[in-house]
């Protein structure tokens, strides 16, 4: 705008509209394909390409060391929904962990940010400490907290049961090796290291919400529970389904809490699918199952990416 | 394999975070077609042909030695390589350690692009593998060289190293799991501490003592480190075996199979160990003296030594079935694929080679049995006390079977005894499920690295 008015003001106003008009239908088409073509390339290199080089592993018995790289067809993906075959009912059993856990984790991890964002969101002392502290681990790596915790909880000489004891409490739960214990200790860490990311996304959207309405629902009358109800929640409505969209991802391709905490105990129970997809083409070289499988989880991914969107992501304005 | 579980922790952190670097080496490695193992002329060559001496006249040379001796074993050979430059200043050796689990990856796709290191370490059951994938070269050559013959050696390290006639590793020694005794538990339940049990009856009759006390006696891991390597080591004492006699399918599932695993879920059950025994645990509680014996691989003996407050002891391995027989692995040398091999380097790596397998009574207090009898036998390796007690079961050692691919079978092995040990399923049932998996992957492997 600011350009344009300038231009308009140097010339006379017809030849400047003229101009205007001659530009963006001159450079203009192209202009916004050429602003994204460096994307476009990084995205097409490290996305694309390999997405669809994957795909073409998935047809093949691929082993990258060995010279016959034998065409199956979709046999890779035949054989997962055979039960009888090698990999197909491992394989259903890590998407089952990794479903249990997205379907665990991810309510806690929408709810409880936001309502951590709420709170840090008032006017009190010490309010920049508490947003520290509570996005803190964070910055930990996932070998880091996974490893922390694995020693924290593991039953027979860990220091959870150590205290449990201590309070009189039973001292003898198997946090680590059996369930729905592994669930706890799979969730509970998950959401103390990621809570505070979607926090600070919960904050930036609560700032966002104009003041005015809130002043407006006052106003009206609305108590603290209604304006929450009726000005916070839909303006944070297109916050609130990325949260959700980028924590359902995220639980979905969940790999080092299982594998540092619970170890897939008990017995490969709690093994998530990532984990079982790397391991079976990085670990065992089948990598044309392993993309199989991948294409898979993906595919589960899209479809709730898209459903969430479908129903949520629509703007009532 | 063969690092005790705490180092493999830390394994798999690696692995994490090697992950993205790995798969885009991965990929690399597969588009660019063009590297070692893909190009006909450089597949089945060997590893040259040797000189008979042991010393390398040459221009000076720099080897890269890769391995996995990231625990207490790592500075025992950094210091072999040390005293081994004092004597060969032409020779310069660099050794870059990664955690087995990340090295088994790494190293394909190093050799795969070209940049893999000159020697290696391997694990016998990877030989097979490895020498499948094109990864490691014959060593046939500098075996002769070296003088290195079947009666040096016990006759299983051996024959392990041999895949298609060829021989693809230079053992350096042998890990048998051993049986490890707390003293000081020993005594608090009454038992007397020099007195290990050695057969059934005697082992039942101690941990129904030390239970009398109130000291559950052997915990029974439901991992592979330890409960996995308990239950292969009955099965072959009952007479049993895990594969037929090529290795083309499970034999596990049998009396002698579910019998072991019945006797192992029924130590759980008579309350000599804790159910839902987390990994490692069995090992910690053993070294803060709740748990009194552990079947535990010899390379623990440092790491009990370095504990503090620990009175230890090894025995063999005690006799549940009706022979003895015990799980070992084995560190082999190999010398790694290169697009272009160089003489040069060749010779100098024969000669370390050749002379680490001299020093290998120096290895062997890293807490390791030699694998050449003539180091068995010397006065050097006699003075190590636990690490000859251990040595004296080598005769009964038994390793997997020298076939591509064997390795990833252990995992569907070590799921079918934790889902036993965790009474997740019936031992028939688990060794029926996991017979069938095996079965499968067997067949896979057969039309995967088919000669």
């Amino acid at each position: 705008m600011a350009v344009s008015s300038q231009r308009a003001a140097a010339g006379t106003p017809g030849t400047a509209a003229k101009q205007r008009s001659a530009a963006s239908h001159h450079g203009g088409r192209f202009t916004p394909y050429l602003f994204l073509a460096p994307y476009l390339v990084v995205f097409g290199i490290f996305v694309l390409a390999p997405a669809g080089y994957g795909l073409w592993i998935s047809l093949h018995s691929w082993d990258y060391l060995l010279p016959g790289k034998p065409f199956v067809g979709l046999e890779n993906y035949t054989e997962l929904f055979s039960s009888v075959s090698r990999y197909g009912p491992d394989f259903w059993e890590s998407m089952r962990a990794t479903g249990t856990f997205t379907v665990t984790s991810v309510p806690l991890l929408v709810t409880i940010p936001l309502g951590v964002a709420v709170v840090l969101n008032q006017q009190f002392p010490g309010r920049a400490l508490f947003r520290a502290v509570y996005f803190g681990p964070y910055v930990l790596g996932v070998a880091v907290i996974g490893v922390l915790w694995r020693f924290l909880l593991d039953p027979n000489v860990g220091v959870m049961n150590f205290y449990l004891g201590k309070l009189g409490l039973p001292d003898d739960i198997p946090w680590t090796t059996a369930l729905p214990w592994g669930w706890v200790s799979l969730v509970g860490p998950t959401v103390w290291w990621t809570l505070g990311f979607n926090t600070v996304i919960y904050l930036a959207g609560l700032q966002d919400i104009s003041r005015e309405y809130y002043d407006a629902a006052k106003t009206d009358g609305a108590n603290a529970w209604q304006s929450f109800r009726h000005v916070t929640l839909p303006g944070l409505r297109p916050v609130i389904v990325f949260v959700l969209t980028i924590t359902v991802l995220g639980s979905g391709i969940m790999f080092g809490q299982s594998l540092l905490i619970t170890q897939g105990a008990p017995s490969f129970e709690t093994r998530s699918a990532i984990w079982f997809i790397a391991d079976t083409g990085l670990r065992q070289f089948q990598m044309g199952d392993a993309a199989a499988m991948s294409y898979i989880l993906s595919l589960f991914l899209i479809v709730i990416a898209i459903v969430i969107f479908k129903f949520l992501g629509r703007r009532v304005d | 394999m063969t690092k005790k579980r705490p180092t493999r922790r830390y394994d798999r952190r690696e692995f994490l975070g090697l992950g993205a670097g790995l798969s885009a080496t991965a990929l690399l490695a597969a588009c660019g077609g063009g590297g070692a193992t893909n190009n006909p002329s450089v597949q089945n060559q060997s590893g040259g042909t040797f000189g008979t001496g042991d010393t390398y006249d040459g221009p000076k040379v720099e080897l890269d030695f890769w391995n996995g001796f990231t625990g207490g074993d790592g500075p025992f050979m950094q210091k072999l390589i040390g005293d081994f430059q004092a004597e060969n200043d032409n020779i310069a050796v660099k050794m870059n350690t990664v955690e087995w689990e990340t090295y088994y990856q790494k190293v394909p796709a190093a050799v795969q692009v070209g940049k893999g290191p000159d020697i290696g370490i391997m694990h016998i059951d990877q030989l097979p593998t490895n020498a499948a994938r094109n990864v490691i070269v014959p060593l046939d050559d500098l075996a002769t060289a070296l003088d290195l013959t079947k009666d040096d050696f016990s006759p299983e390290v051996w024959d392990a190293g041999i895949y298609n006639d060829a021989r693809y590793g230079v053992p350096l020694d042998v890990h048998p799991l051993a049986f490890f005794y707390n003293k000081t538990t020993m005594e608090k339940g009454g038992l007397d501490p020099n007195k290990p049990p050695q057969t059934k009856d005697e082992l039942t009759s101690a941990l129904e003592q030390l239970k009398s006390q109130d000291i559950q006696g052997m915990w029974i891991s439901p991992f592979l480190f330890t409960g996995g390597f308990m239950w292969m080591t009955v099965t072959w004492q009952n007479g049993g075996d895990l594969y037929n006699s090529d290795a083309t399918s499970a034999a596990f599932n049998s009396e002698q199979g579910v019998s072991a695993l019945e006797w192992l879920v029924s130590l759980s059950e008579d309350g000599y160990s804790p159910r839902n025994v987390a990994q490692d645990a069995e090992n910690i509680a053993f070294m803060d003296g709740r748990n009194a014996f552990v079947w535990n691989g010899v390379w623990n003996i440092n790491p009990y030594d370095d504990a503090e407050n620990l009175d230890w002891g090894v025995a063999r391995i005690p006799r549940i079935g009706q022979q003895d027989a015990t799980w070992g692995g084995s560190h082999n040398f190999v010398i790694m694929n290169k697009p272009e091999q160089d003489t040069n380097k060749l010779e100098a790596s024969k000669v370390f080679i050749s002379w680490v397998s001299q020093h290998s009574a120096d290895w062997a207090k890293a807490g390791q049995v030699p694998a050449r009898q003539s180091v068995q036998e010397s006065q050097a390796f006699k003075q190590l006390g636990p690490q000859s007690i251990v040595a004296s079961q080598l005769p009964d050692v038994h390793f997997q079977p020298p076939v591509p691919g064997i390795g990833d079978a252990v995992p569907i092995l070590e799921a079918a005894v934790g889902d036993a040990v965790l009474l997740k399923s019936s031992p028939e049932d688990a060794l029926a499920k996991a017979e069938q998996q095996v079965n499968q992957l067997l067949e896979e492997n057969a039309e995967k690295y088919g000669s």
